[in-house]
Formats: structure tokens, C-alpha cells, sequence
């Protein structure tokens, strides 16, 4: 048995996933530090970023999600992290940002990312406001794009976990750089109706995404963004159902944990 | 010029600008105004201005890449009719232009020069609609203009004048000094004017009684040595005012009362607080004592809010309060003031609890409402939506996720909306080598005050005019609660809670830190408390304005010296501001020093327990109520299931699913029974249960309440108890222990004291009385302790020379220990062929129901409460879903048993078939009494059909009846006899219930 994994979980400013996700990471056999994000800026994290194999951007409503949803905290660790981030990816580094944390390394421009080379922090995608204005918290269902080289979602096939946001819509700056971004299989989750079809109708897709598009990751396939929320799907009796299905909830292993458990396999 | 950069954002062309679309939906809606398009966009102003180079960058960042556009000055796009503008007045907390500023701040470099402020305010651009038409819907549906100035500019004046540049910065002042206020000398009439004019709320009675202190006082040392005489200081009068308060005393539940009812000799009580509710869990707690040998009550009624024993680690903590008059006013800044200063009730007990969730109910009047609205009051539909959108944004942005959440509709809470809202905590049992539960302040400790600065926010609390708000004068009165400054607050306290770096901490809520340090002093014995480095956010305030502005976001800690300057040292490096004030001593004084002076020297027992006793007469002369005219019984089972279908449509039973999905309900990964349960996901669960920690696995709680404020217009003892029976019964219907719940009582009555407007106070006062003897009798008869409480004594309006009063209402809350989540159950039965029962008997209790009040009922009897009776069949019904024979469990509740059948079917995704011909009931029960009535004390039970005997076994003498079983045939079935009285598709009933296509 090698080493355990290292994830940090940048905390504060209004991030507030921390202890599920932490949980989530502990329950796959990683260690975790949760770290202040001014205690990173400073430097005085247990160690330097690139000391860490994983990386987690967790949900929460940091700054309010004032100016746009993300961009204050987005703007501070690009301020005072980017050369510790370049140099945690350019070492393999793997990121995940559930959420409010999607949103941050959407505007840090970390997703979609370039199509090739190392990150070069230019924003090219936004998510706005749903298209039914305001938050929901309501569960959906995932489909996971098989061409998608993401580590994150490695083995997995679809998934339900519960979408929480009020501007969870992402947007490119046209059709054919969505179809650009499909093509390359960094479309890793979209939202399914019913029938198993990608959709871009509520509630099935809470926030309008054309194509559906859930989640989003990197050329290289080790950043993961998604809105929904994996850190909320660890125990079977997390699942809305379970109060009648119990038995058949039980006997698999939840849907969340499942892309946590990937994310640190294979490091 | 004005030293000022203004920066627009726009929605780029060709992506929606959904808030517009929401807003021109809302203008078409609620005010039949048929708006052309509505284009919103951002503005900052930046002050001091920003070089041409970084303005150009910060408009192009605040954009982003894609979806919007940003420029200096105006984005140009597109022609409109009407510009409206709209922003803060001054002193209001910006929250927006405060993370503005930190990433302005970030991007750049550097930090902005002085003022160094950032002003966000929101522009509409309507088509469609003229000036003043635009004006309108500007004041009806855009801004408060409590809090928020409104500018609204026509196409071509936009056209014709340059960017405005305005901002609402605050102009400040020298601070004024402290004066004196002579009270000697002034007869009764002269106190009156006085606590009038300046807002103290104090009785002529109060006056006198600090009069005649301060004559007294006069001639000691300390006072002469102070500098101070025969006048109180400002800084004095305040400080007592704020203390002595309705709100912080509770003089009406601590005043000596004479209850008079027909029939009985009068009755004295000392204390309606002590007896019934401290007295009553004193009792409880004795008999836990007793029988299990130590209680899991650890903290009741001397803290900001109660706690039990949860785990052998943990503890949990619970407190629900109102933020009623804030509400009227600004519902969306009361209600987020609500929602974030009751978080701080848990955090400031002991030495501060982790926050796990939230709870909010709210009584309104009819969104629909459609009568004449008397002046200066809101539309409901505009208060309802406030509210729910600051309790939305104040609980989602702290990352706390809600357990349970509720709405009343009638037409009395037209004058003050309730607005309850409450947090559920978890503390470590022990911190840093402590007892959590503990403060210990002690002589020598430093005061240090954490969060927010002080402004003129709140000042005088519910008393304001809006009249005396303008540019010049900062908004007092009205707090607007910043959850995102307080979320910060929490990460940085509950580090220094961990490290042990503070000894007792409190809440600056009401009161300010006159309460919170006049209150902190009484442990160490003193405090003397220096205002001069107090953090402002403007200056120009006096010393009693700092000392008791209720400016949002603030706790108080009591920090030994030694940790003095690492709890500085963790706050700088958090963004956090911490602030030496003074020292706790043990002198017996709360001393307030400013600029080198003492400007107030208050004896804390005279502080504390110098109010004169408040006196009140009560007398219950019970309403008659006729017997309701017999109904009569259905022609078939549709025109039944049509009766159902009006009854579920109604706003106190329709479903609020999709307005209560837009607050989180499952961050931090703890909760399991979700609020909205079933196939479908859209029924209320009875209680919601959540885990304690993920490292505390399988322990949870479980948390419900009940409030019938239409039961008041009978007899406030029935309410009271017909509240705390279903809180009770919902969480022993989840699976929680009923040897471990505990409640919480919310009272929100009308002004039970005399008054000129107020002819039935004596009334008032006696519903007051019965409904706390009520809950008392119940408490006492289910063994469950009440660990905290709050009352709101003042719910009426008197506008238009017409006074509101609210119904008196109280609401139950319960929290209950779940040993096991995976074991909890909910109204969902899993398969075809379950078999139904009821448990409890039905009387002839249609007074006050919904039904009632649907079919425009007067009389009947009130559902009334029978604890005795009730109790063995809680524990038996709990020892059954402990033991696994039951899977679904639900209370009867609102709308009787017709509802609770309905909703069971609906979780279920079944059919139900039911017959009542053998559920018990009493003599002369109808059969709407059957069906509709609400009588208290009955649960429905499904069980797997092999388990039924032993089922019923274990029931035993508890009156129970098979009544149904659940079908594959999607309809809802119930037959009374040969006749049936409801027969229709779920389906149906369900479109009525959400009141979908065309439904009324």
C-alpha cells in the first residue's frame, strides 16, 4: 500500500462544503488538510502547494458570489497563488472544484483551460444565472461522457446527486466552441432527462446548460468542475429514496463517493 | 468633479439577461403593467477614482469574458424609455460594494486611497412605460425606499446628462459630547414627553425609579470622583432604556399578574416565566434526574439558547426567534437580519457552537389579498416574497442548510407579519481541555469586540421614522444583515474557540454592547468599558450611539490577557477586525469610559434588577362559539374528492415545494430526511433528521414544531397545546426517542397592556396566561423540558386609527435524539398491499380548523389536547418503529385526517383504499368531524401486512383501527360504511394541491 493521497481544501471567505468534502476524501483514504486561504496566501500552509497531489475547490458562496458568482475569491488566489498552481499542475497535480469552487476555476480560467500547453489563466467560459432565476436544491441525474478522459469520473457511468445553485449556466462565447469542447470529450457530466438523454429542460437541467452540460474538464483531463454536488452523495442514506429503497441503496457504492474515489486512484 | 469612477455591467447581446426577464414578468403579474422589455445592469461607483487604465480593467474583469459587458461610465446599448436607478442610502451595509472593493483591491495591488469605498447600486432599463409609471413601479416593486434612493431619468434626459456619479457616502461630523439629562424635578407628565422624544420606551414608573436612583447616587465617591451627579448621562439613560426594554427584560412574562376567570376565585402569578416555563422544566428535569440518574439537559434558559446532550462528544444546541417589526418595514432586510442573528444565538452559547441548521416559519396575510390595504403597510405577496428571499440568501450564504420551514395565511397578519427563524448547533462537549457549555469571564478578562463596525444601524430599534431619514442622516433603525462578513466572523471564531483563546463570548443583537457587555459583567462581577478605539464606519457618533447601535455582524468576547495577542494576531491574519475595548472587572460596575471620561457609572445590580415590577390584570370571559351547522355529507365520492381538492389548494395547505427548494437543504452532507419526502419528492416530511457529524455516525436529530393560531380565537390553552402535541408527534412519528425531546416555546402575542387603542388587554393578557398554562400541563404530561423560549409581546398595527392584532400565536419547535438516521421513517409506505392504521381516537373538533374555515364555520368545539391520553400512545408507537413494524409514520396535522391520507398516498406514488366504519371515534362525531376535523393525538401507521399482529399487539389498549391498505390503483378511496366520502385519482387531488392547470 503506497502513501496516502495529499488534498488540500482551501477554506474560508465563505467556501462552506469543507466537511463533506473532507469527509468524502477521508472516506477514499486520502488526507486532507483544510487550509485558510489567507494562511496560502501567506505561506503558511502546512506545505507549499505542489507538496499536494490533489487539490479541492469545494462549493459554498465565497464573498456572496458578489459581482458574479466566484469571482472575488477567483481573484484573490489568482493575486496571490497562480505560480504555486502553475507549478502544482505542471507537476500532475489534480483538481477538483465542486460548485462555487467550478466557478472559481472557471473564472481563474483553469476550465475549459487551453487546448493544449500549460494553463495560461484566461478566462473562456462563464456560468450565469439559471435561466429560472434563483437557487434550487433538487436532485438530478448525471451521465458521464465516455470519450471524456477526465480521472474523475474513470469507471463511471451515470450518477444522481442533488445540483444546489442559482447560476450554475455555462455559457462559451458560441455554439461551435461547445461542439469544439464536446468533440474533445471535455464535456464530462451533462444533465439526463428521465429517458437517459442529455437535456437542457428544468428541472431535469436546473440551470439551462445547452447540451446539458454539467461539468466541464480540462485538455488534460485532471481538473474537474461540476455543479452539482458529489460531497453530498457519500451515504446511501443520503439519497432522497432511501426511505423505500434502502436495501438496493445499501448494496452500491453512492454516486458521490464514487468520483472521489477515482480522483485518487491512480496517483 | 466628483473624485468618483463609475462602472457599468451589461448583459452582452445574444445571452439572456434573466433577472430582466423576471423582473418585466413581475412588473406584468403583480402590477398589471404591460412593460415592454426590462434590460438590468450593475453599477459600482469606485471612490477615490481609478486611473483610466485600471478602471478599464476593472470594468473588463468584473465582466468576465462571455456572458456580459462592462465599460467606465455607461455601457451604450440599445434605446429604452425609462432609466431607473437604484442604491443604497447612506450608512446601509453595502455587502456587494464591500467584496467589490476586496477584489478591486486584489487585482490592482493595492489599496484604494480615501475613502477607499465601493457603492454597488442596480439600473432598469424599461421600454413600454412613461415616467411616472416607471416612478410607480419603481416605489411598488424595484427598491424600499427605507433603505434604498431611487433616481428615475427618461430616455432623453439619460441622453442629455453625463454618467451620474452620486454616491451615498455618509457625511461626517464631530462626534457630539455626552450630556446629562435632569430627571429632578420632572413630574409624570414631563417623563412621558420625555421618553417619547427620545425613544426610550421606558415607563413613566421606570423614569422615576431611575430618577430616584441617580438622587440617591449622587453624593458617593465613585460618582463624584467620575465627575458625574444628580442627572444621568445620556450614555446612563440609554444604557438602562436598552436593558429594561420589552425585548431584552421580558417585564410582561416576569410582571405579577392577576388572572380572573368566571366560576373561580382570582389567581395570583409572580412570573409567568418562572412558573410555567422555568418552572415546568425544572420539574421535567427533576424527573429525568430520578429515573435515568443524571439529566441530558446541560444548559437551559441562562444562555443565549438551550442545550442538550446529543453523543458522548457532542452537544446540541437550539434557539428560534422572531425579527417581526424589522420585517414589516424591509422584509428583505428583517428577514436576513433574522435569519443571521439568531446564528449568532447559538454561537454565542457557551463558548460557541458549530452552526448544522436553520429553521424559518412565517404568518402572513393572504398573498392574494386583494381588500384595501391600510397605509403605510406592504402587500403581503411583497412582504412574503421579501422575507423568503433574505431568509433565502441569509441561509445559503452561511452555508447552512434548513431542516424545516412553514407559512400561515389570515387576514390579521396583515398589520405585523411573524417571522420566526431559528439554529440548530453542535458543540464539542469539551474544547481545549473545557466544558463548552461554560463561559467563565473572569476579572481582568479583556472586552474585545470581533465582526462588523459600529454605524447608526439600528439605533432605537423599531421606534424610527422613516420621515427622519435622509442623505444627510445615516439609516438608523433598520440593521441589514451581511451573512458573508459573519461567515468569516464564525471561520475565525471557531479556530479561536478550538485554541482556547477566549473564556466567554456573546452576541451584540439587541442592545448592542450595552446588553451584550452589561450582560457578559454580571459573571466577573464588572466591566469597564472604553468606546474611544471602538471601530466606526463613519464618524460623527455620539458615545451612546456606539454603546448601543445595533450595527449587525458583532460578537463580544471576554479574553484573558495572556491570550490577548494571539486571539489579535489569528484575527488580523483572518481579515477579521478585533478591537481591545475595556477590561471585565469586579467592582460591582459597568463603567463606560470615552475620550479619557467616564460617561456612565451603572451599579449592575441596578442595572439588572432595578426595573420596578410590572403589574397586569387578566381576565377570561370565555367566547361563546355556537355548534357549527351540520354539513351535509357528500352525494358520491367525487363531489367528495372535490370538497378535498378545494380544502388542498387553500394557502395553508397548498404546497410550498417549489418555492422552499430555493433554500439549501442538505449542505454540510448531514441531512436525511429531507423537508420534502416521497416518490415524487414533494411532500413535507414530518420532521427532518440529520446527522451530528460525520464523525459522530449513526447518531442524528431529528427537528419539527407546530403552531394553530386560528385555535386562539376559541382558547389560547387549546393552542398552546395543540402546537406542542404535533411538534411532539412529528418527531416521535420520524423514529426519534421519546425520552429525549425537548421543546422550544415562541410566543408572538398582541400587546396584552392597557392602552387607549387597546380596549380587550385584560383579554390579551388572559390568553396569555391560559396558553402558558397550557403548554406547562403538556410539557409536564410528555415529560418534555422547555430549553428556550422568546417572546414578542408587541404584534399589532395601529394604522388608520384601526388596530390589527394578531391572533396570539405560539409556536412549538422540537428537537428529539434519532440513535440511529438509517432507522428514521417518514410518511412513505414502499409497496403495494401495506396495510394502514390509525391510531387515536376523533371527537367532534371542527372549531378553528381549516375546514371550518374553508366551508366559513363559526362554532363547534376546539380541538383540544387530552396529555394523559395521549402520551402511552406515543411511547408505544415509538417502541413499534424502534422495533421495525413500522414503515411509514404520519401525524395528523392541519386539515385532518383527509389531508394526512392524501399526503401518505402521494409519498407514497400508491393508491390508498380506506375505510373508517371501524376508526374509533367519540359519540356524535360527523363524519367531516371524521374526516376534517383536527383533533390532536392521532397518528397514521403503515405496516407490512405479516407484521400487523404484533403490531397490534404492542399497541395494545392504545385505541387503533386497521383503516386501509395501499393499492396499485393510483385513486385515494375513502368510504365511510356504505357511502363514499372521498374516490378520486391521486393525480387529480395532487394538480389541486400545487394548484396546477387551472386548479383554483
Amino acid at each position: 500500500m503506497s502513501a496516502p493521497v495529499r488534498v488540500l481544501v482551501p477554506v474560508g471567505f465563505g467556501f462552506n462544503c469543507e466537511d463533506e468534502t473532507a469527509a468524502a476524501f477521508r472516506m477514499v483514504g486520502a488526507e486532507v488538510d483544510l487550509v485558510h486561504l489567507t494562511d496560502l496566501f501567506a505561506g503558511r500552509a502546512p506545505r507549499p502547494i505542489p507538496g499536494y497531489q490533489v487539490l479541492a475547490f469545494v462549493g459554498g458562496f465565497s464573498y456572496g458570489d458578489h459581482v458574479a458568482s466566484g469571482f472575488v475569491a477567483a481573484t484573490r488566489v489568482r493575486a496571490h497563488l497562480q505560480a504555486g498552481l502553475s507549478a502544482f499542475l505542471a507537476g500532475g497535480g489534480r483538481v477538483l472544484g465542486i460548485c462555487n469552487g467550478f466557478q472559481v476555476l472557471v473564472r481563474l480560467g483553469l476550465l475549459p483551460g487551453p487546448d493544449a500547453g500549460p494553463p495560461d489563466f484566461a478566462p473562456r467560459a462563464a456560468l450565469t444565472n439559471n435561466d429560472r432565476l434563483g437557487y434550487r436544491d433538487a436532485w438530478v441525474r448525471l451521465g458521464v461522457d465516455r470519450r471524456s478522459t477526465c480521472v474523475w469520473t474513470r469507471g463511471l457511468s451515470t450518477l444522481e446527486v442533488p445540483a444546489r445553485h442559482g447560476e450554475g449556466k455555462f455559457v462559451l462565447e458560441s455554439e461551435q466552441a461547445l461542439a469544439h469542447l464536446e468533440h474533445r470529450g471535455q464535456v464530462a457530466f451533462r444533465y439526463l432527462d428521465p429517458a437517459g438523454q442529455p437535456t437542457e429542460a428544468w428541472p431535469h437541467n436546473p440551470n439551462g446548460s445547452a447540451r446539458g452540460v454539467a461539468g466541464v474538464t480540462d485538455a488534460t483531463g485532471r481538473i474537474l468542475g461540476l455543479m452539482p454536488h458529489p460531497d453530498a452523495f457519500l451515504y446511501p442514506w443520503h439519497h432522497p429514496d432511501y426511505a423505500r429503497r434502502r436495501k438496493e441503496l445499501e448494496a452500491q457504492e453512492p454516486g458521490g463517493l464514487a468520483i472521489f474515489r477515482a480522483g485518487v486512484t491512480g496517483i | 468633479m466628483a473624485d468618483v469612477t463609475r462602472i457599468e455591467i451589461a448583459t452582452r447581446a445574444g445571452f439572456a439577461d434573466s433577472r430582466g426577464l423576471s423582473v418585466a414578468r413581475a412588473i406584468r403579474d403583480h402590477l398589471g403593467v404591460a412593460v415592454g422589455a426590462v434590460r438590468t445592469r450593475d453599477v459600482y461607483h469606485v471612490e477615490p477614482a481609478l486611473p483610466p487604465a485600471d478602471a478599464a480593467r476593472v470594468a473588463a474583469e468584473f465582466a468576465g469574458p462571455v456572458a456580459r459587458l462592462g465599460a467606465v461610465g455607461r455601457v451604450e446599448d440599445g434605446p429604452f424609455d425609462v432609466a431607473v436607478s437604484v442604491g443604497f442610502k447612506p450608512g446601509v451595509t453595502d455587502p456587494v460594494g464591500k467584496s467589490a472593493r476586496v477584489a478591486i483591491e486584489d487585482l490592482l495591488g493595492r489599496r484604494l486611497g480615501h475613502p477607499g469605498a465601493v457603492y454597488a447600486s442596480r439600473l432598469y432599463l424599461l421600454s413600454g412605460v412613461g415616467r411616472d409609471e416607471a416612478s410607480r413601479i419603481a416605489t411598488r416593486l424595484l427598491a424600499n425606499e427605507v433603505i434604498e434612493r431611487i433616481s428615475v431619468q427618461t430616455h432623453a434626459e439619460w441622453l442629455a446628462s453625463p454618467p451620474d456619479l452620486a454616491t451615498p457616502r455618509v457625511a461626517e461630523h464631530a462626534p457630539r459630547p455626552t450630556a446629562a439629562v435632569p430627571l429632578l424635578g420632572l413630574d409624570q407628565a414631563a417623563l412621558a414627553r420625555l421618553s417619547r422624544e427620545k425613544l426610550l420606551a421606558l415607563s413613566v414608573e421606570e423614569l422615576e425609579a431611575v430618577r430616584d436612583f441617580f438622587a440617591a447616587a449622587a453624593g458617593t465617591p465613585r460618582r463624584r470622583a467620575a465627575g458625574l451627579g444628580a442627572a444621568p448621562t445620556d450614555v446612563e439613560l440609554e444604557c438602562l432604556a436598552q436593558t429594561w426594554s420589552e425585548h431584552c427584560k421580558h417585564k410582561i412574562f416576569n410582571a405579577d399578574i392577576t388572572y380572573r376567570e368566571p366560576g373561580r376565585p382570582p389567581e395570583e402569578i409572580h412570573s409567568l416565566f418562572k412558573r410555567y416555563i422555568r418552572g415546568t422544566t425544572s420539574a421535567v428535569d427533576e424527573a429525568i434526574v430520578a429515573r435515568e440518574g443524571k439529566s441530558w439537559l446541560v444548559s437551559v434558559f441562562h444562555d443565549n439558547a438551550g442545550v442538550i446532550a446529543a453523543t458522548e462528544a457532542y452537544h446540541l444546541v437550539f434557539k428560534v426567534e422572531t425579527h417581526n417589526s424589522p420585517s414589516a418595514l424591509d422584509p428583505y432586510g428583517g428577514a436576513i437580519t433574522g435569519i443571521v442573528g439568531v446564528n449568532r444565538d447559538p454561537f454565542g452559547t457557551g463558548l460557541g457552537a458549530d452552526l448544522l441548521s436553520n429553521v424559518w416559519g412565517y404568518c402572513f396575510g393572504p398573498p392574494s389579498f386583494q381588500g384595501a390595504l391600510p397605509p403605510g403597510l406592504l402587500h403581503p405577496r411583497r412582504v412574503r416574497e421579501g422575507v423568503h428571499h433574505g431568509v433565502i440568501d441569509g441561509g445559503n450564504q452561511s452555508g447552512i442548510p434548513y431542516g424545516r420551514g412553514w407559512e400561515f395565511f389570515d387576514d390579521r397578519y396583515l398589520g405585523k407579519p411573524l417571522v420566526y427563524c431559528g439554529t440548530v448547533g453542535r458543540m464539542p462537549a469539551v474544547t481545549a481541555g473545557r466544558p463548552t457549555h461554560v463561559k467563565l469571564a473572569r476579572p481582568g478578562d479583556r472586552i474585545v469586540m470581533v465582526g462588523g463596525r459600529i454605524g447608526k444601524d439600528g439605533i432605537h430599534g423599531a421606534t424610527f421614522s422613516s420621515a427622519e431619514l435622509t442623505e444627510e442622516s445615516p439609516v438608523q433603525a433598520v440593521q441589514i444583515g451581511d451573512p458573508i462578513t459573519q461567515k468569516m466572523m464564525f471561520d475565525f471564531l471557531l479556530e479561536a474557540r478550538d485554541r482556547g483563546l477566549y473564556s466567554a463570548i456573546t452576541d451584540d443583537g439587541a442592545g448592542g454592547l450595552s446588553s451584550s457587555v452589561g450582560e457578559m459583567a454580571r459573571q466577573p462581577g464588572g466591566a469597564c468599558l472604553d468606546l474611544t478605539g471602538a471601530p466606526l464606519k463613519y464618524q460623527g457618533l455620539a458615545p451612546w450611539e456606539i454603546l448601543v447601535s445595533e450595527a449587525q455582524e458583532r460578537m463580544t468576547l471576554a479574553v484573558p490577557p495572556a491570550q490577548l495577542p494571539a486571539l489579535l494576531e489569528l484575527a488580523r491574519a483572518r481579515e477579521v477586525e478585533a478591537t481591545d475595548l475595556g477590561a471585565f472587572t469586579d467592582d460591582g460596575h459597568l463603567e463606560v469610559r470615552f475620550g479619557g471620561e467616564v460617561v456612565a457609572l451603572l451599579p449592575l445590580d441596578f442595572l439588572h434588577e432595578g426595573d420596578p415590577a410590572l403589574r397586569i390584570e387578566a381576565e377570561w370571559i370565555p367566547p361563546s362559539h355556537p355548534a357549527a351547522a351540520p354539513q351535509p355529507q357528500p352525494a358520491d365520492g367525487a363531489a367528495g374528492a372535490a370538497q378535498l381538492a378545494g380544502l388542498l389548494g387553500r394557502d395553508n395547505l397548498r404546497s410550498s415545494e417549489l418555492l422552499s427548494r430555493t433554500y439549501d437543504h442538505e449542505v454540510k452532507g448531514l441531512t436525511v430526511v429531507k423537508p420534502w419526502v416521497g416518490v415524487h419528492r414533494d411532500v413535507p416530511s414530518d420532521a427532518s433528521v440529520f446527522m451530528v457529524a460525520h464523525d459522530a455516525l449513526p447518531h442524528g436529530y431529528a427537528v419539527a414544531e407546530a403552531v394553530f393560531p386560528t385555535y386562539s380565537d376559541h382558547d389560547a390553552h387549546a393552542m398552546a397545546q395543540a402546537g406542542v402535541d404535533l411538534a411532539v408527534r412529528r418527531v416521535v412519528a420520524a423514529g426519534a426517542r421519546t425520552d429525549r425531546i425537548a421543546a422550544l416555546d415562541n410566543y408572538c402575542w398582541p400587546d396584552p397592556l392597557p392602552g387607549a387603542s387597546n380596549p380587550d388587554a385584560r383579554h390579551k393578557a388572559a390568553q396569555l396566561v391560559r396558553a402558558s398554562k397550557g403548554l406547562s400541563e403538556i410539557c409536564l404530561a410528555y415529560g418534555v423540558p422547555l430549553i428556550s423560549g422568546k417572546d414578542s409581546m408587541k404584534n399589532d398595527a395601529v394604522v388608520g386609527g384601526r388596530r390589527i392584532s394578531i391572533p396570539p400565536t405560539l409556536l412549538a419547535s422540537t428537537i428529539a435524539i434519532v440513535p440511529d438516521v438509517r432507522r428514521a421513517v417518514t410518511l412513505e409506505a414502499a409497496v403495494v398491499g401495506e396495510v394502514l392504521l390509525l391510531v387515536g381516537d376523533t371527537r367532534q373538533e371542527l372549531g378553528g380548523t381549516e375546514w371550518a374555515a374553508a366551508r366559513g364555520l363559526a362554532g363547534g368545539e376546539v380541538p383540544r389536547c387530552r396529555p394523559a391520553e395521549f402520551w402511552p400512545r406515543y411511547e408505544a408507537v415509538g417502541k413499534a418503529i424502534r422495533d421495525e413494524l413500522v414503515v411509514a409514520a404520519h401525524a395528523v396535522g392541519r386539515g385532518g385526517l383527509a389531508t394526512a391520507l392524501f399526503l401518505m398516498a402521494r409519498a407514497s406514488g400508491l393508491g390508498l383504499g380506506v375505510s373508517l366504519t371501524m376508526a374509533p371515534v367519540a359519540p356524535g362525531t360527523s363524519w367531516d368531524g371524521l374526516l376534517y376535523g383536527e383533533t390532536p393525538g392521532r397518528l397514521l401507521l403503515a405496516c407490512r401486512p405479516e407484521r400487523m399482529d404484533r403490531l397490534r399487539r404492542q399497541l395494545g389498549q392504545v385505541p387503533h383501527a386497521v383503516i386501509g391498505s395501499f393499492t396499485a390503483s393510483p385513486r385515494l378511496k375513502i368510504s365511510l360504511g356504505d357511502a363514499s366520502l372521498v374516490d378520486a385519482p391521486v393525480d387529480d387531488l395532487t394538480r389541486a394541491w400545487k394548484r396546477e392547470g387551472g386548479a383554483a
